[in-house]
């Protein structure tokens, strides 16, 4: 009798403790990934803004260069959208691995550069993380999102959304949805999960380059303003 | 019981005993956080959010070749 009670004792203690380690990893998992991930991916952006400041000004390199071997993993552009806020900024990184996506918006491998004709497809998480994309169902027709690289600003403008498979890897195409066709737009799409807190879908934005800055000359006052409605 | 047993192993009176108690749970929080959990989440299904590119090799190839 005394032993069965202390077998029943000790395996109500196991179950609380393992409730609790649940409930710490929610905790962890919901809130603490984001601390961690916003302290690091704000670093990230300021560490690129100095580095881009200290490149030589008056280049003559053009806004788009040829494609560089790019290195995995590596941030090299900034992507502001006013819609997600005034101060919103992410850096941009190489690569949509589990790891790149927990330290910024991952770029698709093999897809445009920004400003390139083709498609500029990058990847974010909607939850944990940081969640850089957790507002993208939020952007409107005609949002602006901007992205900084250390030769130019790309201003694109948003025109449309859709609600995909994890599988429709179409939507990162050089024309987006439609493989195989030969690009000459210059598209922006952006993927996050959908919906929030589960990975059954996709969310996708697309947007159109509306003009590109070089960096020298610094982006047209205004451009990053609120925009109107909700 | 665990819990029970492992508050009559704390040492030196009351106070004493809560601080380390408290020391202790603050440890064991710092373990999952810092170690245990950034280890374990990769194998939750809910963070396998990024699709397999060996089993859409083809399809991201087409994507390529199509540039």
């Amino acid at each position: 009798m005394k032993l069965m009670r202390w077998g029943l004792g000790l395996t109500g203690d196991l179950l609380v403790t393992a409730g609790l380690l649940l409930l710490l990893f929610v905790g962890w998992q919901l809130w603490w990934t984001d601390v961690t991930a916003n302290r690091a991916q704000h670093g990230t952006v300021s560490t690129l803004t100095r580095d881009f400041a200290a490149a030589p000004k008056g280049s003559t390199t053009p806004a788009s260069q040829t494609p560089k071997p790019v290195v995995f993993g590596k941030a090299f552009a900034i992507v502001r959208i006013p819609r997600f806020g005034a101060d919103y900024a992410r850096p941009v990184l190489e690569g949509t691995s589990r790891d790149i996506l927990q330290e910024g918006v991952g770029h698709y491998d093999g897809t445009a550069l920004p400003g390139d004709v083709g498609n500029f497809a990058v990847a974010g998480h909607r939850t944990t993380y940081g969640r850089p994309f957790h507002d993208i169902d939020r952007l409107r027709e005609g949002d602006v999102v901007v992205v900084e690289t250390r030769t130019a600003y790309s201003v694109y403008a948003v025109k449309r959304h859709v609600i995909v498979a994890p599988t429709a890897v179409d939507v990162i195409a050089p024309v987006p949805q439609r493989p195989g066709a030969k690009p000459t737009q210059r598209w922006m799409t952006m993927t996050a999960c959908h919906p929030k807190y589960s990975a059954a879908q996709r969310y996708v934005v697309f947007a159109e380059l509306v003009r590109t800055y070089p960096h020298a000359e610094g982006l047209p006052a205004g451009t990053l303003a609120a925009p109107k409605g909700d | 019981m665990l819990y029970a047993a492992i508050w009559r192993a704390l040492p030196g009176p009351l106070v004493v005993r809560l601080l380390l108690a408290v020391a202790l749970a603050f440890a064991v929080v710092a373990f999952c956080f810092l170690w245990l959990f950034p280890r374990i989440a990769p194998l939750m299904p809910f963070n396998d959010n990024t699709v397999d590119p060996s089993a859409t090799g083809v399809h991201l190839m087409d994507v390529r070749a199509a540039r």
